[in-house]
């Protein structure tokens, strides 16, 4: 276990400007340790920058985030969180295994326990097999998986993981969801954005976002409650409705 | 920084190459290729032994810039420069990693380039043949760390090939291969004592006339070196961590 006391993010007053749009116009929010945490919401709704902001290579507008109880993009937090982005950035021209044994060089670790490391990583991400392909003879799904291998070689205290099972088969989904919670079960903490509802199932608490605000940060469990839908595909679009209504009276009244 | 992060870069950019036969091929023969084209041009005359000194150094470091500027932008756009900046790796380990690594592969082009202009195309020069070498060397080394700077303005790759006239031409129109630097109009001649290649040409052209030329060359690679620091340290500079 990790003794982890405080949140492992705190966000809080953030604005972001991601090209020439502002994505985020203020957002407050806390990601508890230990936990996964979905974050949710439909592309264009702030999740990968808000993702770009916790690990640190967003610029901000204003407003803090503080990640382990430093801020974002601090020096001490470089070998303690992990980062995948959406499209794979793995180098296509090596193998699968040099792909993972760099970036573990790159967080420090060397020798014996940089070469279990590997091994185990390539093993949870189930590419043994192709450990020495080169990543362009890879599928889609492969070539993501070897992304989040290079997250995960480090075994960091804060994975942030911009939607990692995309293109990938339901079992292999399944398994990366019991890895996600292996990990948060060790005290690791997991910002894991999605847009496949169902998945949101498999996560200790749910960020739904839009439109770069917060619309709901709750359980599963109190989200169907509370919309009193029968899943989360469901109870999402209730959130999103409702909130359209309520945001449609402000404007007419 | 940190020497092992370093290591590890230059590690990886040569497992990148090895992968790459074609570049590999283009990085060893091209500048044979041509400098056998020159030696084959000038037969029977005493220009190639004039010149293609000189040129042995500037062909090395056009490759070496192309290679250099089109490799590092491919990680900029890949997004894995984004990621490795987000762990422990410094600006100066990617950097130096990089220059490392086409260091190294310039050490193995500049040597077959010399052994091939001395043996098989029978450039005499009045200095040290492996003087040359060194100074090849030191050539592709200035031309890998001026592609590194050069991908640092470079939004594609389009760009990044665009910026070898750009960057390269005008040193080699001043650096003293069509006339004399000396005889140049004198503005020009200021010019020209700011731009690195002259000095590479210098000592090239050292090696080719006198006899003993340690001295005179290793004046002009400490400002060959002095130029490849500088443009690594402000490479380094274009690199940011973070991004809006």
């Amino acid at each position: 276990m990790m003794n982890n006391s405080g949140p492992a993010v705190a966000v809080s007053g953030l604005q972001a400007v991601r090209g020439k749009r502002r994505v985020i116009p203020g957002l407050d929010l806390e990601i508890p340790a230990g936990q996964v945490v979905g974050l949710l919401g439909p592309s264009g709704s702030g999740k990968s920058t808000l993702m770009r902001c916790i690990v640190g290579v967003q610029i901000l507008e204003s407003g803090t985030v503080t990640v382990l109880g430093h801020p974002a993009g601090s020096p001490t937090l470089r070998d303690r969180v992990g980062y995948v982005t959406q499209s794979p950035s793995v180098y296509a021209d090596l193998s699968v295994r040099d792909n993972v044994t760099y970036f573990g060089r790159a967080i420090g670790l060397r020798g014996a326990s940089l070469r279990e490391a590997v091994d185990r990583t390539l093993a949870e991400v189930d590419l043994v097999s192709y450990a020495d392909q080169l990543v362009q003879d890879l599928s889609g799904g492969q070539e993501s998986r070897v992304s989040l291998a290079a997250a995960l070689v480090g075994r960091p205290s804060l994975l942030v993981l911009d939607e990692p099972t995309v293109g990938l088969d339901p079992v292999l989904r399944r398994d990366l969801w019991d890895l996600f919670r292996h990990l948060a079960d060790r005290g690791h903490s997991l910002v894991v954005s999605s847009h496949v509802m169902d998945e949101a199932t498999r996560c200790d608490r749910l960020v739904l976002l839009r439109e770069g605000r917060v619309l709901a940060d709750v359980t599963p469990a109190e989200l169907l409650q509370q919309t009193g839908a029968v899943d989360a595909d469901a109870a999402f679009l209730a959130l999103i409705d409702a909130e359209t209504a309520r945001s449609g009276e402000r404007s007419s009244s | 920084m940190n020497a092992g992060l370093t290591a590890a870069t230059s590690g990886r950019v040569l497992r990148q190459v090895r992968t790459d036969h074609r570049t590999i091929g283009l990085i060893i023969v091209v500048p044979c290729v041509l400098l056998g084209l020159l030696a084959w041009i000038y037969t029977g005359t005493p220009v190639f032994d004039a010149i293609g000194p000189a040129l042995l150094g500037v062909f090395p470091m056009v490759v070496m810039f192309i290679v250099t500027s089109v490799a590092t932008l491919r990680e900029r756009q890949s997004g894995t420069l984004e990621r490795l900046l987000t762990t422990p790796m410094g600006k100066g380990d990617f950097m130096l990693g990089y220059a490392g690594a086409f260091g190294a592969l310039a050490v193995v082009q500049a040597v077959i380039a010399t052994g091939f202009a001395v043996w098989v195309c029978g450039l005499g020069v009045a200095g040290p043949v492996w003087l040359l070498v060194v100074v090849a060397v030191f050539d592709a080394v200035l031309g890998t760390a001026l592609g590194l700077l050069a991908s640092g303005f470079a939004r594609t790759e389009f760009q990044a090939v665009q910026f070898m006239p750009a960057f390269l031409l005008p040193q080699f129109l001043l650096c003293g291969l069509l006339i004399p630097r000396d005889q140049l109009p004198t503005v020009l001649e200021w010019v020209s004592n700011v731009l690195p290649l002259s000095y590479a040409v210098d000592a090239m052209k050292e090696i080719a006339r006198n006899a003993d030329p340690v001295t005179a060359v290793l004046g002009d690679l400490g400002i060959v070196a002095a130029f490849i620091a500088g443009a690594l340290a402000l490479a380094s500079l274009t690199l940011s961590r973070r991004s809006a």
